[in-house]
């Protein structure tokens, strides 16, 4: 596609499909995105390819404990000697794993019950607005570490071989209310437009309305809060296994290496710096890429087509 | 309006009920019970540790302990000295007549435990907030007025920076610098203590308490000023555009004036909603700030508690808690209505 016809597109209806091309264009332009995307590429493959590393995360070398970052160890050796690089790397496994699984989670509770709520209306939504407003009540750090500290005493074979999953659905659980909110919003808005009614009146059921024809209209909002969450999600899960309460060790999570770290920080700073690094770069990748999206999806730009950065 | 209060606190009661419910037995379901948080209870014969479980009136069943929490115990006999016969009436008042029960850990009143810890809580959030706001105002006025200048450019580059730093990090880095780096040129010790209020021992200063709010307010401010000052930078940005600010500045109105009369008033509206809305912190604290800097607040009571599975302090925190965001949340709503004449209630 040229870039003349594309200002064309811009101009006059949107074909539909060119639709996610056109956004994807959109999403190219907005250099802090693309950066964020790049990061974020380098770190999920650096992640995914930490075998590669000679080190083993958890092989202990007394003799050499505590050794600052050199060429054979770039990030330094924690107390037991183990190569903190290496450990980074498994740790960002945890952590991004955490993430997905968790926007995963939000969005499989979520997006039904918004999509119901918003749809339907009346004493369905009623109910499901207050179950989602009775879990906004909760005080959700303070649940997240109770709810970490029950699942920590549950001897399950299934807890303690999955504490990654176990991890991500209690953050799910509180986490979910946003995006149903979200959705609900979309669908009450969208469900009213002549195409839906057209479509009910061509004797569609209510769930091919709700998948097949309004969701792929809500799903901007959804892309842009689920990119955002996958950040809020790392963060908590990092928290968690700072206070103790998440991932526990000798699993390292780049929360439980900063954990760890505390106590001899002053003397062996670079333990404290690099996991907490990471978490910085994944996040503020993520928020970039999120920011770009958001961009990307809001049809206001189309019509301005300034090609600037949107306000707020 | 009062009716409109009236109503929405009617409204959260059978609410604050049911949270209340599904987080006592939250609590109640962790496996091994309060006991197993007590390390001495490893090493007891079981009889002796059934003798206690009765004592705490752990044998009781669920719903007979959330009654005897929600109203007290004083209208019943229980069981004190644990043999298993009910014998004398409790002493619990229970929560709805302001009695949040004994702690498991100490055996004192927890609302001693919260009246102990909470000032420092209070004292330390409002501080932080008072640095917030400072900061957070000029920032996102100045931003929004000179929209994609140079100011505005970093500022937005550092308000992203800040939204990705995790708050515990941001601390060690901050320690590491403040505590463990920087000298004080004239005594050589550290140029910031990394812990505690004020110096233990040492007599009173103002100096010495102000020494040690300066890392844990900058640790829990970094996120609130660039949560602030992005809000209030888009919400003036939508109100400079608008018609009526046009209109002022045709008339010929001192800039000043239409910037601090017209613009600002009503861009700070959505500003003191979300405020507002934040105000739960004021009595939970930030759990991560007062674990790192040894702070004696409300954070780091439940983080012990937590960790101690001292039931009773957890649920009178979670249960401010609770309490607090409903409360908050109602807060935001009215005064949005009281500042904003085009809203109604009804």
């Amino acid at each position: 596609m040229t870039e003349s016809t594309f200002t064309a597109v811009e101009t006059e209806a949107l074909p539909s499909q060119s639709m996610s091309r056109l956004i994807w264009k959109r999403f190219l332009r907005h250099p802090g995105a693309v950066a964020g995307m790049v990061v974020l590429s380098i770190l999920i493959l650096a992640v995914l390819c930490a075998g590669l590393s000679p080190y083993d995360p958890e092989a202990t070398d007394i003799s050499n404990r505590y050794a600052p970052p050199s060429r054979q160890h770039p990030m330094g050796t924690d107390a037991l000697g183990r190569d903190l690089f290496t450990r980074v790397l498994y740790g960002g496994r945890v952590s991004l794993a955490v993430g997905f699984s968790v926007v995963l989670i939000t969005l499989l509770i979520g997006v039904p019950l918004g999509a119901i709520s918003g749809y339907f209306g009346g004493w369905v939504d009623n109910i499901l607005m207050r179950i989602t407003d009775a879990s906004l009540t909760l005080p959700s750090l303070l649940v997240l570490i109770l709810l970490s500290a029950v699942l920590r005493e549950v001897n399950s074979p299934v807890l303690e071989k999955y504490p990654v999953l176990t991890i991500a659905v209690v953050i799910g659980l509180l986490s979910w209310m946003f995006v149903a909110r979200l959705v609900r919003a979309s669908y009450i808005s969208i469900r009213e437009q002549d195409f839906v009614i057209a479509t009910r009146t061509l004797g569609a059921t209510d769930l091919r309305i709700i998948s097949k024809h309004i969701l792929p209209n809500a799903v901007g909002p959804i892309i842009v809060e689920s990119t955002l969450g996958i950040g809020y999600a790392i963060l908590e899960e990092s928290g968690l296994s700072f206070l103790g309460f998440g991932i526990q060790p000798p699993t390292p999570s780049w929360g439980n290496l900063l954990s760890n770290a505390q106590m001899y920080m002053t003397r062996y700073p670079w333990l404290a710096i690099f996991p907490g690094f990471m978490i910085f770069l994944t996040i503020i990748s993520i928020n970039y890429i999120g920011d770009g999206l958001r961009d990307a999806f809001d049809p206001y730009k189309v019509m301005k087509g300034t090609g600037r950065k949107n306000q707020a | 309006m009062g009716k409109y209060a009236a109503r929405r606190i009617l409204q959260a009661i059978p609410m604050l009920f049911l949270v209340s419910i599904v987080l006592f037995v939250l609590i109640n379901i962790i496996p091994g019970g309060p006991l197993a948080g007590r390390g001495q209870v490893r090493h007891m014969p079981p009889e002796q540790v059934a003798l206690l479980k009765r004592q705490f009136g752990l044998d009781q069943p669920l719903i007979v302990r959330y009654v005897y929490w929600l109203i007290g115990n004083d209208w019943t006999r229980i069981d004190t000295d644990g043999d298993g016969i009910p014998d004398d009436y409790g002493d619990g008042k229970g929560i709805l007549r302001g009695d949040f029960g004994l702690s498991y850990r100490t055996r004192r009143p927890v609302q001693e435990a919260i009246g102990y810890y909470l000032p420092n809580t209070l004292y330390l959030m409002s501080i932080t907030l008072l640095v917030v706001a400072l900061l957070a105002l000029p920032v996102g006025i100045i931003s929004a007025l000179k929209q994609y200048s140079l100011f505005d450019i970093s500022i937005t580059t550092l308000c992203f920076m800040g939204q990705a730093v995790p708050e515990f990090w941001l601390g060690l880095i901050l320690i590491l610098v403040f505590y463990g780096v920087l000298e004080n040129p004239l005594t050589g010790t550290p140029l910031l203590p990394a812990g505690g209020m004020y110096t233990i021992g040492a007599e009173f200063s103002i100096l010495d308490w102000a020494k040690h709010l300066i890392l844990p307010v900058t640790m829990g401010a970094v996120g609130w000023v660039t949560w602030y000052s992005r809000f209030l930078r888009s919400s003036m940005l939508d109100v400079i555009h608008q018609d009526y600010i046009r209109t002022a500045n045709a008339k010929g109105l001192r800039k000043r004036l239409v910037l601090y009369r017209h613009a600002l008033r009503n861009a700070l509206l959505p500003l003191v909603t979300i405020v507002a809305l934040d105000m739960p912190y004021l009595i939970a604290g930030s759990v991560y700030v007062e674990i790192l800097f040894s702070w004696p607040g409300m954070g780091r009571l439940y983080y012990q508690a937590a960790m101690d599975r001292d039931y009773p302090v957890l649920m009178a925190i979670l249960t401010l808690g609770t309490v607090a965001v409903v409360f908050s949340n109602l807060l935001a709503d009215l005064t949005y209505a009281y500042l904003d004449p085009r809203i109604h209630y009804d």
